[in-house]
Parts: C-alpha cells; sequence; structure tokens
C-alpha cells in the first residue's frame, strides 16, 4: 500500500479533514486497473503531465497522486497545482503536497522530513538507485473559484472530490473579510462555520459546485486531459455519467466524451455509496 | 508559486476568456525568491513541449530574465547545456512571493501573498452580462 501523506499540520477548524470520501480518491487513484490505465494514457514519452486538485481542502489527495507518481503514472516529471476558497487551505495544502514529495522522492536521506523509518529506507533505496532522479514538482496552490483561473487545455490530470451534501443553498463565495480575525468568541464560530460549509454544501441534489465544475471541464482539459470527480448516491451517478456521454464537440459533434466509474465503496442494496467517474475525451477518430 | 504557473493562468473574468490579451497574466512588483533544487535536463525537456513557448517569453522578458531562446528549442538546442540550466533557474526554481498578476484585458489585478495569489473576485465582477459590460466599461479608463 502506498504511503497516506502527512496532514498533521492542518488546522482543521475550517479545513474538511481526510475522510471516507478522501480515502477512496486515494484508493481508486491507487488501484492496479486505475494505475494501468493512467500509465498507458499517459507515456512517459510525452509531454510532462499537469495535475490540478479543484477545492484541494488539506492536500491530502494531490499530495499523494504527485507524490507517488513513478507508481501510479510510472513518471516522476509532472507538475502540481491547487485552487481551494479557503485561504489557509490553500497554505495547508501546499504544505502537505510539498513535504510529500520530499518524503518519498528526496533522495538525500539524511534531510528527508519524512516521519518514518520505513519512508527512509525508500529514500536510500532511491538514492541509490538513481542519484540524479527527476522529482514531482509542486506549482502553486491558487486561492480561486473551482477552475476558473485556468486557461483553456492547461490541465491533463483534475480531480474533484466536491462538496456534494444535498442542501437548500450553496454558501456564497468568501471574500477577503472572511480571513481577518474575527472579534468575539460566537464571530469566530460563526466564521469557521461558514468556511467549513463550503467544503459540504453542494446545494440542489449536491449537485450544483458539481455541475459548474462538469460544466468547465471540456474547456480546462487538454485534449488528452482527464478529470475524475467524486459523487455520492443522491448526486445519481449513473445519470451523471450517461450525461457525460452525450457530450459532443468539434465539427459535427466528431469528438464524444467518455465516462467510467473508476472506483466506489459502501454497496448497499445494488447502490454505490460513493463513486468516482473518470471522465475523458474518447479518441479523435482519424478520417 | 513558481513562475512557471503563469504558462497555465488566464483572467477569471467570465468576459475575458475569449480576449486575447487576457494571456499571459503580466506581474508587477513581482518580489521573486530562488530556491535551489538539483538540476533535472530531463525534466525540462519534458516540460518544454508542454508549455506556451510565447507566453514564457513573453513573462520571461517583463521580468528582465535574459536568456530565453526566442523560439522553443528542439532537436540540438535541447543538448545546450547552457539553456538548459537557464531553464531549470526559471521554471523549477523561480518563485514569487508577493506582488500581483494583471489582466491585460480588464485590467484587474491579482494580489500574490506569500506565494498564494489571490483570483477570487469582487461581488461586482460577478458573472452576469451586465457586469461584463460594466469591467469593460471601466477597463476602456484605465491606464494599462
Amino acid at each position: 500500500m502506498l504511503p497516506t501523506p502527512c496532514t498533521a499540520h492542518v488546522p482543521f477548524d475550517t479545513i474538511y479533514e481526510p475522510a471516507e470520501d478522501s480515502y477512496l480518491f486515494l484508493d481508486t487513484l491507487s488501484s492496479a486497473s486505475e494505475t494501468a490505465w493512467l500509465t498507458q494514457h499517459f507515456p512517459a514519452t510525452t509531454p510532462s503531465p499537469t495535475i490540478l486538485e479543484v477545492g484541494s481542502g488539506s492536500g491530502v489527495v494531490l499530495a499523494f497522486l504527485a507524490a507517488n507518481s513513478p507508481t501510479i503514472l510510472g513518471r516522476a516529471d509532472v507538475l502540481s497545482l491547487a485552487t481551494d476558497l479557503n485561504r489557509t487551505a490553500c497554505l495547508a495544502t501546499r504544505e502537505t503536497v510539498v513535504k510529500a514529495i520530499a518524503a518519498q522522492q528526496n533522495t538525500d536521506p539524511t534531510t528527508s522530513p519524512s516521519t518514518t523509518d520505513t519512508n527512509r529506507a525508500a529514500a536510500a533505496a532511491a538514492a541509490q538507485e538513481n542519484p540524479s532522479a527527476v522529482k514531482s514538482t509542486h506549482l502553486s496552490t491558487l486561492q480561486s473559484n473551482l477552475a476558473s483561473s485556468f486557461k483553456a487545455g492547461s490541465i491533463d490530470i483534475l480531480l474533484f472530490n466536491p462538496p456534494y451534501v444535498p442542501t437548500d443553498a450553496v454558501p456564497r463565495a468568501p471574500t477577503a473579510t472572511d480571513f481577518v480575525p474575527a472579534g468575539s468568541r460566537s464571530e469566530q464560530f460563526e466564521r469557521e462555520s461558514y468556511l467549513l460549509s463550503l467544503t459540504y454544501a453542494g446545494g440542489k441534489d449536491g449537485m450544483e459546485i458539481t455541475e459548474r465544475l462538469l460544466a468547465d471541464l471540456p474547456r480546462v482539459l487538454s485534449p488528452r486531459g482527464v478529470g475524475y470527480v467524486l459523487l455520492c448516491a443522491q448526486n445519481r451517478p449513473r445519470e451523471v455519467a450517461e450525461r457525460i456521454r452525450g457530450w459532443r464537440e468539434g465539427v459535427d459533434g466528431a469528438t464524444g466524451w467518455c465516462a467510467e466509474i473508476a472506483g466506489f465503496s459502501g454497496v448497499k442494496a445494488g447502490w454505490e455509496k460513493l463513486v468516482i467517474l473518470r471522465v475523458w475525451r474518447e479518441c479523435i477518430r482519424e478520417e | 508559486m513558481k513562475l512557471l504557473t503563469a504558462n497555465f493562468l488566464t483572467c477569471a473574468v467570465k468576459g475575458c476568456k475569449a480576449a486575447a490579451s487576457s494571456y499571459p497574466l503580466h506581474f508587477k512588483d513581482a518580489e521573486l525568491e530562488l530556491q535551489e533544487v538539483d538540476f533535472q535536463p530531463e525534466f525540462i525537456h519534458n516540460i518544454i513541449p508542454r508549455i506556451d513557448w510565447e507566453g514564457l517569453r513573453v513573462m520571461a522578458n517583463e521580468l528582465g530574465f535574459p536568456k530565453i531562446p526566442d523560439s522553443k528549442p528542439e532537436g540540438d538546442a535541447l543538448n545546450d547545456e547552457q539553456t538548459m540550466r537557464d531553464l531549470h533557474r526559471l521554471l523549477l526554481e523561480t518563485h514569487v512571493v508577493e506582488g500581483r498578476l494583471c489582466c491585460g484585458n480588464c485590467g484587474h489585478e491579482y494580489m500574490i501573498k506569500e506565494g498564494i495569489a489571490n483570483f477570487l473576485l469582487p461581488s461586482h465582477l460577478g458573472k452576469t452580462k451586465n457586469s461584463i459590460v460594466e469591467i469593460r466599461v471601466y477597463a476602456d479608463g484605465f491606464p494599462l
């Protein structure tokens, strides 16, 4: 089993603490079937893939994929990026990703911040094997709404564990004043409750935020791009997948889209509690 | 925030997406920091085909980084160690700690603090068509 990135430095009073859905993401990305698919989709001879996690929170999912990219993607030359509405989460994500890459890919075990002897031994072995090995690099974490600050075609792998819980409404987007220290204890509590609501409140059917991200996927993903989106049973994942398969683009709608269930958990009466969809363009058909 | 990030960014304002001048965003008052990492020529070789060279060149020139080839290195140029070391420095070692990123179309400035750029838009730069018209009017009177 691949190591889970350390999140001991993350303040969970306003940031989503890694839970069942986060771990489903880690298990799915590192499953034999997904690793095989990704390695084949991004051969080591192709340009370095960009990886964006949207709403990264603690950063545990992005850190896991970036730090374990030699195993999951068959290549370490990846460029990781993240966005979150919460500035505190942006700082946390950056630290989680940078630390995880250093812990698992550092070729100098004496300076490696690894917390376990196993990691240190692995790093030492890697160092002996290949002293000038390529190490994954974290480009930046941006305080941003979904993927709106990225240019068209800029992302090769997009990860999204959205706020998927059905709620009456979705919270407003935060402003700068939401991050200045609050005065009273009750103001502070209200502030923290609001920031936490951003991590789970999904509006109607729990799909309002996910719909916005899905609508932006064809723009932000590169031609070879792939998105991983987590859905819960109330989001009706099979209907969402069916809808994505109906997307068409290009001249006469020559290019279609694929959506497959890449991972799931908690099957009850034939329905999965949580599902991760893999969404990508089908191969552009030759004339 | 590594400088290379700017190669993948654009203005977050919806109405700017179709405008050519919204990319690349322009660094202003950028405070740069060098964080040395091992020289990895293979990584540079794989990054080069992934980046938009014109955008990188514009950014490098604006920041006074003189050593960028006019066109994307290919073939033998990829074996030139000095070029690869210069690119390594620019792409993997140079961070922006403080400063702003500015849109050449609407003039909006995104603040960078402690290496985190803030792309959240103020509520008046919302998503409806009406507000986009307002932005354009505002931009016309903006000294870019």
